[in-house]
């Protein structure tokens, strides 16, 4: 029965091909656009780091002074180098690391190379196990580089090309801001998007090429990239980055078990206790533990140009379904005749519903191709946009998936209410009328 | 015109008659919102900005000895001054739109406790031509203020600042500026003059109170001047970029420097918002012309259900033009309900966008605007079917009968 469906569908599109082809064309673009935005969205939301986001937490605590302090505020986003270092070396939970982001000059050992900037994390050791980092080359530093702020360096596997030509670079010297370091290692192929770790430097795409343990880093005099938030006097006289007023560090803790978190809020809050009475803290214990996701949909990582485009093209979507309504609707009344001869003939209304669905349904099948195509040419322009996220835009097989189950759904929706009513006419006055 | 009987006409054609006004209400809705989206980015792409921008070419210069930036950067602009066609070099520590905000919270008391937050800017000698900006009141740094001032922690050590007429403004509303007292982290400088407004350095996240608050202070050479703001003739700019670039590199082997023209970091700055601008052009174009063809397809198709009653309507005695006449004002009633409904809907979704997109309340000229707007498009789409509708020949009612 399906079959002879799919044939008198085949032939009724056929008959008016261009009432047949804006149906097709509205279904296509509505779909378009639609899934051109959903998927550049569905990257941009996507999870960093899957299978370990929910045991990692960022830490917010509160060490402002109490000017501007209103209750149930959000405490700041960065922590300060004491607290840093304090949080670290309680190593309260089973990873932690404290970090930053950086800029530093590199002196290629071509000299067919100009020399560059390149991004960089000046991190503690806890870093790499803590986000499950993979080496292609080499290892990582330990906690005792971080002690004897070793003058070495961890590539990534773009700047091992950059430089070395993709080979193992482990063992050698690099130049770095006017000092000299130790190749220890070289990355494999790992870049979490969103940027989540650290979201004071661009959300998405950031490519860090270098890595080295944050006590060198400041010991060698490197500036730091990224947000610098100062209190009271924080700003005045004394080194800005290791005064007692500025927060400029992200630190990440891994906790496996929900109990697990809830003692390290703890610790947190007593910390917080501590330093009060200490005369360092001034506000109440004011913590926060996110993990990956919480901490990226607090910070609104997505921006909201995406979140605007996707509203449009649904808009556009409905307009275009809407529309597609009442073409089909005009198709469906139009073919009373035939319908009538078939009723009479002996077939029931339940018969024809389904055959002018089934209509619908290639209606949404030819859309959806098109609308495939479309949005593969939507998303190649939004690759050559000028946009920190553009590269990523690439459909995968979930998002084709939706693509087909949207159009056709879409289709099908759009002929429920056309079929319904081409079904119910009487058949005899129909055909008397003819 | 009689339109009783088009309403009748109406009344037994109800699904088709709510589709298309549906069809218009769903186009008025998106396309208000739509346009008013593109003539609030178009406007950001265009705030115009106190300095020469037609002249500006930046260079920038990263990794080099900041100790030795005092007789360095003497150096680098003796230099860029002699390269053909520049007619002034200065060193800067950022640009407008250079997108990497160095923001101040100022107050006008020393223990004041609202604050204003604007850009800061460190330019060394010549820096006022350099730019080219517009003296409003007062005067501009003199040799000495350059030579006496520096900065430490990103803290001036001058006693003097320029601020800019809208800072003017939001600082001491309704008073003279001028001499006025700047207080941040328990130091303070005086208002020596008042430039016209420059844009702050991240101006589309800093409000409308912030677009253009900028503050300069002198400064002799420093490590943090990483510009070099090079002015020429607009002609020569890009032969300027390609020139400088060589000679600074030259000068400091090891260096990493960029040149570009100050249009391009313009174009650079706002180019997410231009490409906002493209998508919503064509959201706005793919909606009109479906919603066009949704049109033409239902009136055709009711056209050809009434082919016998247009026929009748002919033999009776009516002219094409009767005929015409009434496609034209049944599609106008139709509109008119979809314009109604799509206004509410437009005025919905603006709201809505009010409370999640940091979007302004919409002008009220949007609503006679849109509405005309489509009703031509009604109009428009109607206009074929109706002329074959008139093109109907009496004859039609004698036949098939």
């Amino acid at each position: 029965m399906f079959g002879y469906y799919l044939d008198l569908a085949l032939r009724s599109l056929r008959r008016n091909k261009v009432l047949t082809g804006l149906m097709v064309l509205a279904i296509a673009l509505g779909i378009g656009a639609s899934m051109t935005t959903l998927t550049v969205l569905h990257v941009l939301s996507g999870n960093p780091i899957p299978g370990k986001s929910a045991q990692l937490y960022h830490v917010q605590i509160d060490p402002r002074d109490s000017f501007g302090y209103r209750p149930g505020m959000e405490p700041m986003d960065q922590v300060s180098w004491i607290d840093g270092m304090n949080l670290l070396h309680a190593q309260g939970a089973q990873q932690q690391a404290l970090m930053t982001g950086g800029r530093v000059a590199i002196q290629p050992p071509r000299t067919t190379l100009d020399p560059f900037f390149e991004a960089a994390r000046y991190t503690s050791a806890g870093f790499f196990p803590m986000f499950d980092v993979p080496f292609q080359y080499g290892r990582a530093w330990t906690a005792k580089d971080d002690q004897d702020r070793a003058r070495l360096v961890v590539l990534s596997h773009v700047l091992n090309d950059k430089l070395f030509g993709g080979k193992n670079s482990v063992g050698k010297m690099l130049r770095l801001g006017g000092h000299d370091f130790l190749i220890i290692g070289v990355l494999g192929d790992w870049r979490p998007n969103p940027h989540f770790y650290d979201l004071n430097v661009q959300s998405y795409n950031e490519d860090e090429g270098v890595y080295m343990p944050l006590t060198t880093s400041q010991d060698a005099g490197f500036d730091h990239d990224g947000g610098t938030d100062c209190w009271g006097n924080g700003a005045d006289g004394k080194d800005m980055t290791r005064n007692d007023h500025c927060a400029w560090l992200q630190f990440w803790v891994q906790l496996d078990t929900p109990a697990k978190a809830t003692a390290y809020k703890q610790f947190l809050i007593r910390y917080s206790e501590e330093q009060k009475s200490l005369g360092r803290f001034q506000r109440p214990p004011n913590v926060r533990l996110r993990n990956v996701m919480q901490w990226l949909d607090y910070n609104q990582v997505v921006p909201s140009n995406v979140r605007l485009q996707t509203w449009l093209a649904f808009g556009l979507l409905l307009v275009c379904l809407v529309n597609t309504v009442g073409l089909m609707l005009a198709k469906f009344m139009r073919r009373q005749g035939e319908l009538s001869v078939r009723r009479a003939m002996g077939a029931s209304r339940r018969m024809l519903f389904t055959q002018l669905l089934v209509e619908s349904g290639m209606v949404g099948l030819a859309g959806g191709i098109g609308g495939l195509l479309l949005a593969l040419m939507g998303l190649w322009v939004v690759r050559h946009r000028p946009a920190e996220y553009a590269s990523l835009a690439h459909l995968d097989p979930a998002m084709l998936l939706i693509t087909f189950v949207l159009a056709i759904g879409a289709s099908l929706l759009a002929g429920l209410l056309p079929a319904w009513r081409a079904c119910h006419i009487a058949p005899a006055s129909a055909l008397k009328s003819q | 015109m009689e339109i009783r009987p088009i309403f009748s006409s109406l009344r037994r054609h109800r699904i088709p008659a709510l589709l298309i006004v549906l069809e218009i209400a769903l186009a008025c809705a998106v396309l208000c919102n739509a346009v008013f989206m593109i003539g609030q980015r178009m406007a950001n792409i265009h705030w115009p900005n106190g300095i020469d921008e037609a002249g500006i070419s930046v260079i920038t210069v990263n990794g080099t000895d900041a100790k030795l930036a005092a007789s360095n950067i003497p150096r680098d602009l003796a230099a860029l001054r002699g390269v053909a066609g520049v007619t002034a070099a200065a060193a800067v520590t950022s640009m407008p739109l250079d997108q990497s905000p160095a923001l101040t919270g100022f107050t006008t008391t020393p223990d004041g406790k609202t604050t204003v937050n604007t850009s800061v800017y460190f330019m060394g000698r010549g820096g006022e031509q350099a730019l080219g900006l517009h003296l409003l009141q007062g005067r501009f740094f003199n040799a000495e203020e350059y030579a006496d001032s520096g900065l430490k922690d990103f803290q001036s050590t001058a006693h003097v600042a320029l601020v800019t007429a809208s800072d003017a403004k939001r600082l001491w509303p309704g008073k003279d500026a001028l001499g006025k007292q700047l207080y941040a982290n328990g130091k303070s400088w005086t208002v020596v003059g008042v430039v016209s407004d420059v844009l702050a350095m991240d101006p589309t996240t800093s409000g409308p109170g912030g677009r253009y608050s900028s503050v300069f202070y002198p400064s002799q050479p420093d490590g943090m001047m990483g510009n070099y703001v090079v002015r020429s003739a607009p002609q020569d700019r890009d032969r300027i970029v390609r020139e400088a670039v060589q000679t600074i590199s030259a000068l400091n082997p090891g260096a990493v420097v960029e040149g570009k023209t100050y249009a391009r970091m313009r174009s650079d700055y706002f180019a997410n918002t231009s490409s906002m601008v493209w998508m919503l052009v064509l959201v706005c174009a793919v909606m009109l012309a479906v919603t066009v063809f949704g049109i033409v397809g239902l009136t055709s198709f009711w056209v050809g259900q009434r082919r016998r009653q247009i026929g009748i309507r002919r033999a009776v005695g009516a002219t094409r033009g009767h005929i015409l006449h009434y496609f034209q004002t049944e599609n106008f009633l139709l509109s008119t309900g979809g314009v109604v409904v799509g206004m509410l809907l437009a005025f919905g979704i603006n709201l809505y966008l009010m409370q999640h997109y940091a979007m302004t309340r919409m002008p009220w000229y949007y609503l006679p605007g849109g509405a005309v707007a489509l009703w031509l498009i009604g109009q428009l789409a109607v206009l074929g079917p109706a002329l074959r509708a008139a093109a109907v020949p009496p004859v039609v009612a004698t036949r098939s009968v």
